[in-house]
């Protein structure tokens, strides 16, 4: 194989192309059985797996990892993502054998502490946001506003007014909110947004009719701005009979500054790999307990844990009289204990106190990035934001740089780009997300970067064009890949010759 | 407070250059509306020690496998991690990074995920797969959805022998009306009444293979007798394990396979975070949720790989995605794929018959106490077996000395008294034969 490495810059083959039928990194004893009692189903095949010993697969691993962008590496400002710090005691926490080594369905008496640790966790969370009751099952925030939701649907069912089956999404909502709600059957209704960047509430009044059953609003919104009328929205949706279900990917900008519970929703969900630093993985796992209010919390899913003077339990079945209004069950056992173990460190480190420097940080930083672009950039609204700041493409017009050129360019100055063309309602968006764990030193680095790569738009499209040129791998031809999938190796992979 | 970078000069500097006088003005629009900062009946923020020192202590609460002597399954398994498994995942280049948007900065997550997608293909016999989702439940539940897209139809066939919790997910998440939902719950498969049951009505049949109650089912007939009535035939596979001694389910032809992967690189963690494996045949593929990553090849046309076929994706087609699911299990599906590449063919199959074989020698001891009996025909890892007495007082009292002894079937099915003495058992590679003397010996005391 030809060596194309450059310095630490490592190509590495695919698994396939280097591993092995005959290697292992796995010392086994051999078994010694006879007879099978697998039945008529058992076969001796040939799988196609290959292996690797153990100095190969961390060779192979430590290779790939390095191609990776992370938030330890660099600031990571994706807007609506929170890509905060992920602190290592979590991670310590979440591998104690007591947590790590139990069975979900252990008797009930010898798995206690963790019982009471899901107890824990859930005061915190309604606490944090007044509300009523939580569910925790929830494996990541697209389930918990499919949770959030299917609760509304019981509680429309249990009025006998199944014919409410509207639900408002504002245009700027992220894609998951409409998806829910048409996942489950209701009729999707988009709301505009008006110029200030909020929900347009003459719009919405004028969609709220009979068959209107909830609408879902994510606040602070996509555009990084408080809902300022969602005290009279979610009154309007009250006399209407309807429900507010509240996305809360962005409550990082209200932990311990404001409670929801306050502004009248009756069902939000909360990232744990968001707002309590559980971390992002590459792409999950996740969590997304969600919190209710009190005309919603009898519909909550099965498991609900509950306490008598000794012991926690958990009602378990969905047809035991205690949760006998509940809409059913999510997932297998009872969720992502080791997300919970990790958010309810994180929150006892900060504690209340911490968690209100953490939304008021989160709000500075983005506030400050904000004030020291908006005479190159140009802010998407006007006014303060809350934790993330979006700007749409005017700046770049007649440069012939598009969004997505600006990004890739600042992937070659050492970034991981911000959230680009979402939300969907500024043309060109670019929606940049500090978080709080950022020192001044990085965001100030991070601006003058910015503004540098601002003033280089007026040289001419072709350094944008090119860019990333410094990375693994340039531009992919995503085009190409959607046409024509080639999503698996495969053992008779001819190279087609030219 | 330690993770929190900016001092109070910093602060001051900042509200400064924004033109405010301090943080609450920030917020002054919310203000107008609502109290802030209210007071939380919350304690305040604590050190690293006294953090370790709580969540220790929960943790001491607890008996766990390592401390006992274990013996459950049930979708959910103890199996031995190799120590390199767990190092890797927590690389912050893994550990801290979000979905690979950027590929010219996330080869690293692609190229495992197209790994991933290989491996749980070849394991499945499937032709493709995505690129994980939350768990297995979850994904028969997507699968479910999906065969209901495929074949526009509404009624969903459920083997009785499914792990309950997943008949209540995929009833939930699918959203099938009492009427189009065919299920009913006690020991055996009763392969003619599900062959009854299809019409033309029926979206789908959803098999788990090996079953809750630990038997293994060559599915070839039904399939052929599914797909010839126009339905899909949906397999879940809770131990992904059993694979290394099985027919694949591709080979018995499965057109939608969903699959618990926890067994491989993931600890218990009391239920989750798992890692649901979901495969398909090639005709399906636009169809199939969640992520999915693509080879490609950059403008120097160097080969490398980004996330495809987001046509399908809720962000970009909104309400018309098909489905909302827009995370996968990503550090899972890395400790999976890293404890397989590990593993190769050989120590895979390998670690499968050690199972089996843990399982046997369990088997052959239980039998001789009095009055216990095996239920089952075949079994992969775990078996059922019937008690002279509740299962749920024998696990208890099993506990009481120190033996995690299985799951009593009553926990899950609360509404059959037929099954009141049944027990699951699992035995894996990491049972040794003094802790089924030890089961042997306290279940003699206990009965």
């Amino acid at each position: 194989m030809k060596n194309s490495d450059k310095g630490l810059n490592h190509d590495e083959p695919i698994l396939f192309e280097i591993g092995g039928m005959d290697k292992s990194g796995v010392d086994l004893n051999e078994p010694t059985f006879k007879e099978n009692f697998i039945g008529d189903c058992f076969e001796d095949r040939e799988i196609g797996l290959p292996g690797l010993s153990e100095p190969e697969s961390i060779r192979h691993y430590v290779r790939l990892s390095r191609k990776n962008y992370s938030i330890d590496a660099g600031l990571y400002p994706l807007g609506s993502c929170t890509m905060k710090h992920n602190p290592r005691l979590n991670e310590k926490l979440a591998r104690l054998k007591g947590f790590s080594e139990v069975h979900p369905l252990q008797p009930l008496s010898t798995c206690q502490g963790a019982l009471e640790l899901i107890d824990e966790i859930s005061i915190w969370l309604k606490e944090l946001t007044g509300m009523k009751a939580v569910t925790m099952t929830p494996k990541a925030g697209a389930q918990g506003e499919l949770c959030g939701m299917l609760a509304i649907k019981k509680a429309i069912e249990a009025r006998n007014e199944c014919n409410r089956t509207k639900v408002l999404v504002p245009d700027s909502a992220h894609g998951t909110n409409p998806a829910t709600a048409a996942f489950l059957g209701f009729d999707v209704v988009t709301i505009k947004s008006d110029k200030n960047g909020r929900l347009n509430f003459d719009d919405f009044k004028e969609n709220v009719d009979k068959d209107f059953a909830a609408a879902m609003i994510t606040n602070p919104n996509t555009c990084g701005l408080f809902e300022d009328d969602i005290i009279e929205i979610a009154n309007y949706i009250h006399d209407a009979g309807g429900y507010l279900y509240c996305d809360g990917a962005n409550f990082n900008a209200l932990v311990g500054k404001v409670r929801p519970g306050d502004l009248g929703i009756d069902a939000m969900h909360i990232n744990l790999h968001k707002t309590f630093s559980t971390p992002h993985g590459g792409g999950g796992p996740g969590s997304g307990p969600v919190v209710f209010s009190d005309i919603l919390k009898d519909f909550c899913p099965a498991p609900l844990l509950k306490q008598d003077e000794e012991n926690y339990y958990l009602v378990e079945n969905h047809n035991d009289k205690d949760i006998d209004k509940s809409f059913g069950r999510l997932c297998v056992f009872h969720g992502q204990m080791g997300m919970f173990v990790r958010a309810l460190s994180y929150m006892m480190s900060h504690g209340s106190d911490g968690l209100r420097q953490v939304s008021e940080d989160a709000v500075l930083n983005a506030n400050y990035i904000k004030s020291s672009l908006e005479d190159i950039l140009t802010p998407a609204y006007e006014g303060y934001c809350m934790h993330e700041v979006l700007f749409n493409d005017d700046f770049l017009s007649g440069t012939g740089v598009e969004t997505i050129d600006f990004a890739k360019a600042l992937i070659d100055k050492g970034y991981h780009p911000m959230t680009i063309y979402f939300p969907l309602v500024v043309h060109g968006a670019l929606l940049v997300e500090p978080t709080e764990t950022e020192s001044k030193n990085s965001i100030d680095q991070f601006i003058e970067t910015i503004r540098e790569l601002a003033s280089k738009t007026q040289d001419g499209e072709d350094f944008f064009k090119k860019a990333p040129i410094y990375t693994p791998i340039r531009r992919l031809d995503e085009t190409k890949a959607a046409r024509n999938p080639v999503l698996r190796w495969q053992k008779n992979d001819v190279i087609a010759a030219e | 407070m330690r993770y929190l970078p900016l001092t109070k000069n910093d602060r001051e500097e900042m509200l400064n250059t924004i033109g405010v006088n301090n943080i609450d003005e920030l917020f002054s629009n919310i203000a107008d509306k609502v109290s802030i900062n209210p007071k939380f009946n919350l304690p305040n923020h604590k050190t690293e020690m006294e953090v370790e020192r709580h969540l220790s202590l929960l943790s001491d609460k607890n008996l766990h496998a390592d401390n006992s002597n274990f013996f459950i399954g049930g979708g959910s398994y103890k199996h031995h991690i190799p120590a390199s498994v767990d190092h890797i995942i927590q690389r912050s280049e893994f550990l801290t990074s979000y979905t690979p948007y950027q590929p010219e900065i996330s080869q690293g997550t692609l190229q495992y995920l197209y790994e991933f997608q290989t491996q749980v293909s070849l394991l499945t016999g499937m032709d493709i797969s995505n690129a994980s989702m939350y768990d297995g439940s979850t994904a028969a539940a997507e699968a479910v959805s999906m065969a209901k897209r495929i074949t526009k139809r509404n009624e969903v066939i459920l083997s009785n022998t499914i792990h309950p919790h997943y008949a209540d997910v995929i009833k939930t998440i699918s959203g099938i009306k009492d009427n189009e939902f065919v299920y009913n719950r006690n020991f055996s498969i009763d392969i003619d009444y599900l062959f009854n049951e299809i019409d033309e009505n029926t979206a789908c049949v959803v098999i788990q293979n090996p079953d809750f109650f630990g038997s293994c089912y060559d599915l070839s007939s039904l399939a052929e007798f599914v797909q010839s009535k126009g339905a899909l035939l949906i397999v879940v596979v809770t131990e992904v394990l059993s694979l290394g001694m099985m027919k694949s389910p591709g080979a018995m032809g499965a057109d939608i396979v969903a699959c618990e992967g926890q067994s491989l690189g993931n600890p218990m963690n009391f239920g989750g975070p798992y890692v649901g494996l979901l495969s398909t045949k090639n005709k399906y593929l636009r169809q199939i949720p969640g992520r999915i990553v693509g080879e490609s090849e950059d403008v120097d046309g160097k080969k490398g790989f980004v996330l495809t076929l987001s046509a399908r994706e809720q962000h970009i087609r909104r309400e018309k995605a098909t489905s909302n699911i827009c995370t996968n299990s990503g550090l899972c599906s890395l400790a999976f794929t890293i404890h397989l590449t590990l593993l190769g063919e050989k120590g895979f199959k390998n670690l499968s018959r050690l199972n089996h074989e843990s399982a046997l020698n369990l088997k052959e001891k239980i039998l001789k106490i009095p009055e216990v009996k095996l239920l089952n025909k075949s079994f992969f890892n775990e078996f059922t077996i019937a008690l002279p007495i509740k299962g749920e007082v024998f696990v208890d009292r099993m506990a009481e000395k120190g033996v995690l002894a299985g799951i009593p079937v009553s926990r899950l099915i609360n509404n059959n008294k037929e099954l009141d003495n049944f027990i699951v058992v699992a035995s894996t590679e990491t049972n040794t034969e003094d802790d089924m003397n030890s089961y042997i010996e306290a279940a003699n005391e206990v009965l």
